[in-house]
């Protein structure tokens, strides 16, 4: 039997040999493997590129306080795209579960319609969920739109639930029982962080500090938005083409993060709720724009 | 003319959601039969047929090529002279000899009457294929290829065509089409080669079955087969079937089972949890009671290890802890004090929160409970708590039990049973197929909730008009409609806005029509006697159809319209009927009886009999065919004629008041061109 970290081993490796970046986690907090960098901004603009990486992704509101088998506070993606998605790409995926040492002729594998969408993004695809042996394991996303613009290149985006599926080859009923190398379980190393995070997200977040930061964040990002359209690209196109949009977009994930800190804090209303999505997606939107922008640049740059 | 070639479409496609299948398929058939038709190629049968991951069109035989036609292409006049024709002959590549001449109603013409030689059909469908492919309508199409690429519901990956044994070539979203097909994704390989006669057979042999009549043969015969001795027994499900059979290219049925321990939740839950959730039937013990096993359908051939059925096993038992949670968690905050909580739950954006919408509710239901004798008090309270539990964990997770877990919820939390079934049943009817609540309380509810959602969108001009029905209010509305019909409830439509009561007694027609299949003209004739309430409606119905097949009644109807047209004809305002200007026997002995019928009928009426008051209307019918028999209506003496009209006034006035009978469509009616020229 794998453990945890052999099977992550096992689908990096097999990704690596389709060409892929093997990127390490992004460190600002994201709820979900998409909202990197490596996925929100690559996926923009005609350049091709394939990438993977495992994502802890933060959802405030999942947390159970380590006493539900299957949710989590926080949990690990892998996260694939391959822009643009091979003809291929349905029979990599598949290849890759057996790599990870799924006998496909014993299972039972379904792709079932499921279209993702994230409005704070401005983001959605079309595509599945992948059921195996009734187990949705892998959501499978073609991108069609991302920061509210049309992609060039479609990407397919695969994103792996490692837990589950690190349970279900090991044939565990809790993710805490899983084997994360031999002798240490997922519990061992996890558990004290699922519990104390739900203490801290549901009952102890200082949520008059997070509405402060999430308009701190919020202002410097816009601020670098409206400061990098405010250069003039004849007169400034150096100062544009260095111009710090991944930095503005840090900022974007912060409030996204502090949006769910909000969130499971029970901190806002239905009515508050679509107004601060609607800020949220209008800084996502603001980056994606501006960046696509500064790739043109720096394209013709190349070009020239 | 040589012979028929057989025709073989298969389009490749990546998992297509199931529910698209049948109707992209019905679309595909018609796009064909257009395209063969435009071309003028005969065509044996068509047959259709699909797995997820392909639509399949074969024809018995199409003809090699299109028919040569003669094309008569028309010149100048002939009085233009011989410089015109020999422009015309230079323009048609033919020498002047080759022209004749056609006559026309204006004169002759030069003309040239050449054969066009028909196209070959393999090149017809090359040139007609990938844009009929993108004509396929979807639903939500995406694009793959790049952002100005062919639009489609999946990836397109192979296209399989064959006319006879030649490949039909062309190219479209980066395919080429070719002689191969492709199996299933594990069972089969990618690079089939077959024929026409052993396509299906092929497919087969690589784990796909192609027909879905034989996908659901399998799942059927499986099910049986895996309950056998086992005392369970299936609990039907057709829709969940046909999405099984449109999911699966070679489907085969297993039995798992769960814990015992986990029959303690709500049967709901369970159910809803397994069937929409996990797609699995759910079985029934011999005493009827849920059995703690279930059918779920794998898309291979067969699980000898068992892996399949474990792994289901195990995942219906973490969604069954999951639920379990849920159930105890939101007990810990009973459904009566979740009522403030749906301050933070928005029905609509200008419409306010559910909050908002509850009090409204918990208005109408105390009037509509006094109006219908209902139960006041448990009416409003549970109008109160009818969507509390929308703040619950149980239906934020499986939403397709709202109502459903506030009911339960509130009878496991004490409230008066009548309270918490008519909250269970409040959603109710969802279609036209579903049940009504089943209480008077429930109904209420059920109104309250429909009707202020209604009232509310209506009254900010969201009303649907075409396909555009975001709120669903059509539905809401044949909800109210099927609850006061079916439970009899007499509620008047009287102060509703306009606007609102024409859209309900559309649905109203609706109903009875489609839903009670009665005839469309049964239904204006009883609207058009404006009934008080839809009770009143339905026994006018009820009585026009079993009187209607009676033998008097028909002709009688038809009496009736004649009677209709002389009135509207002559444009007098029927008076009293005068007795002493009654001349002709018959017009005295209808006016007799007339007099004598008048009250019994009325009487009928007032005690809502209206069997018996068309019953005896009828029996008018000798005396009014005779008065038409023997009266001349348009009498030459005005007073007479004007006392004639007066007697029909009376007669439609009278009797039209169950239904007005000039709307029945009748043999008699639809044939009689002027009924006023025969008098």
């Amino acid at each position: 039997m794998d453990s945890y970290q052999d099977t992550l081993f096992k689908l990096k490796k097999f990704w690596a040999g389709r060409g892929c970046v093997i990127q390490e986690p992004y460190d600002v907090e994201v709820g979900a493997g998409t909202m990197c960098p490596e996925t929100f901004l690559r996926v923009l603009g005609p350049k091709p590129y394939n990438v993977a990486y495992v994502q802890p992704s933060r959802r405030p509101a999942d947390g159970r306080y380590g006493e539900n088998p299957n949710r989590l506070y926080k949990h690990s993606q892998l996260q694939v795209i391959l822009k643009p998605a091979p003809a291929n790409v349905m029979d990599l995926y598949l290849e890759s579960l057996e790599a990870i040492g799924i006998n496909l002729s014993q299972h039972d594998l379904k792709f079932e319609e499921d279209n993702w969408e994230s409005p704070t993004l401005g983001a959605w695809g079309i595509g599945w969920q992948v059921m195996l042996d009734g187990l949705e394991i892998t959501q499978f996303t073609y991108f069609q739109q991302c920061g509210g613009v049309d992609l060039d290149l479609v990407p397919s985006e695969l994103t792996y639930g490692l837990e589950r599926l690190t349970a279900f080859l090991q044939d565990r009923k809790s993710v805490y029982d899983i084997e994360w190398v031999k002798g240490v379980s997922y519990g061992d190393v996890r558990f004290r962080e699922e519990q104390q995070f739900s203490v801290y997200n549901f009952e102890m977040a200082d949520t008059a500090m997070l509405w402060q930061l999430l308009d701190i964040h919020e202002k410097e990002s816009q601020r670098l938005i409206d400061a990098y359209h405010a250069i003039d690209a004849e007169t400034g196109l150096h100062d544009k083409k260095r111009f710090p949009l991944l930095a503005a977009y840090d900022h974007v994930l912060k409030c996204s993060h502090t949006f769910n800190l909000l969130d499971a804090r029970g901190a806002i209303s239905v009515t508050e709720r679509v107004g601060v999505i609607g800020r949220v997606r209008r800084l996502a939107v603001g980056t994606a724009m501006a960046w696509c922008d500064q790739q043109r640049l720096l394209a013709t740059e190349v070009a020239a | 003319m040589s012979e028929r070639l057989p025709f073989l479409f298969e389009l490749g496609v990546e998992e297509i959601p199931h529910w698209m299948i049948t109707p992209a398929l019905a679309e595909l058939e018609k796009l064909f039969a257009a395209f063969l038709e435009e071309n003028r190629l005969g065509c044996g049968a068509v047959r259709l047929d699909a797995t997820p991951r392909r639509l399949v069109l074969r024809a018995d035989g199409i003809e090699p090529r299109q028919q040569d036609r003669e094309e008569v292409v028309m010149g100048p006049p002939k009085s233009a002279g011989p410089g015109a024709a020999m422009g015309f002959a230079k323009k048609n590549g033919v020498a002047v000899e080759d022209l004749g001449t056609e006559t026309t109603a204006k004169g002759e013409y030069f003309a040239l009457r050449r054969t066009v030689t028909g196209k070959a059909t393999k090149e017809l469908l090359s040139a007609a294929l990938p844009a009929l492919i993108a004509r396929i309508p979807w639903p939500k199409a995406m694009y793959w290829t790049g952002k100005d690429g062919v639009r489609f519901i999946r990836p397109i990956r192979w296209v399989a065509c064959l006319l006879g044994d030649q490949i039909v070539e062309f190219e479209g979203a980066g395919i080429r089409s070719g002689a191969l097909s492709c199996g299933h994704r594990r069972m089969g390989s990618c690079e089939i080669a077959f024929d026409h006669t052993n396509y299906e057979e092929r497919l087969k042999k690589n784990g796909v079955i192609l027909s879905a009549a034989e996908r659901k043969n399998r799942i059927e015969s499986g099910i049986k087969k895996v309950l056998k001795g086992t005392g369970y027994t299936l609990v039907a499900d057709a829709a969940l079937l046909d999405d099984l059979v449109y999911l699966t290219e070679f489907p085969t049925p297993i039995l798992g089972s769960f814990d015992p321990k986990f029959l303690d939740l709500p049967r709901e839950v369970l159910t809803t949890v397994m069937r929409h959730h996990q797609r699995y039937f759910t079985l029934s013990a011999a005493d009827g009671s849920m059995a703690p096993a279930f059918v779920a359908v794998m898309n291979i051939k067969g699980d000898r290890l068992g892996y399949v059925r474990k792994g289901n096993e195990r995942v219906l038992e973490a969604r069954f802890n999951d639920a379990r949670f849920f159930w105890e968690f939101d007990q810990q905050k009973p459904i009566a004090t979740r009522v403030d909580g749906l301050k933070s739950v928005t029905f609509q954006a200008r419409l306010g929160s559910y909050h908002d919408k509850a009090g409204r509710m918990k208005e109408l239901a105390a009037s509509l409970a006094q109006k219908l004798g209902a139960d006041e008090a448990a009416c409003v309270r549970a109008a109160e708590l009818a969507k509390c539990d929308l703040t619950t964990e149980m239906v934020k997770e499986l939403t397709e039990l709202q109502g459903v877990m506030g009911g339960l919820y509130a009878r496991s939390q004490g409230e008066p049973e009548e309270v918490a079934q008519a909250i269970y049943s409040h959603y109710l009817p969802q279609s036209m197929e579903d049940p009504i609540p089943p209480t008077l309380t429930g109904q209420v509810v059920s109104l309250a909730d429909k009707l202020d959602t209604l009232t509310a969108c209506f009254s900010i001009g969201m009303i649907p008009s075409g396909s555009k029905d975001p709120f669903a209010l059509r539905r809401a509305a044949q909800g109210v409609v099927k609850i006061l019909v079916e439970g009899r409830l007499a509620l008047s439509f009287d102060g509703l806005p306009k606007e609102l009561s024409d859209f309900l007694w559309d649905r109203v027609r609706y109903y009875f029509r489609d839903i009670r299949n009665f005839r469309y003209d049964e239904i204006n004739a009883v609207l058009a006697a404006s009934p008080a309430n839809l009770v009143d409606c339905e026994d006018r119905l009820f009585a026009l159809r079993m009187v209607r097949q009676t033998e008097n009644f028909e002709p009688l109807a038809g009496s009736f319209k004649r009677i209709s047209n002389i009135l509207k004809q002559a444009g007098l305002r029927a008076g009293d009927v005068r007795i002493d200007l009654l001349e002709h026997e018959a017009e005295k002995t209808l006016y007799d009886e007339v007099e004598q019928l008048q009250p019994q009928v009325q009487a009928c009426i007032a005690s809502r009999d209206y069997i018996r008051a068309l019953q005896m209307i009828a029996t008018l019918r000798p005396a009014v065919d005779r008065f038409f028999d023997d009266v001349l209506v348009n009498a030459p003496d005005p007073g007479v004629r004007a006392n004639r009209l007066s007697l029909l006034g009376l007669i439609l006035n009278a009797f039209s008041s169950v239904a007005d009978f000039s709307e029945i469509v009748t043999e008699s009616t639809s044939e009689s061109s002027n009924p006023s020229s025969q008098n």
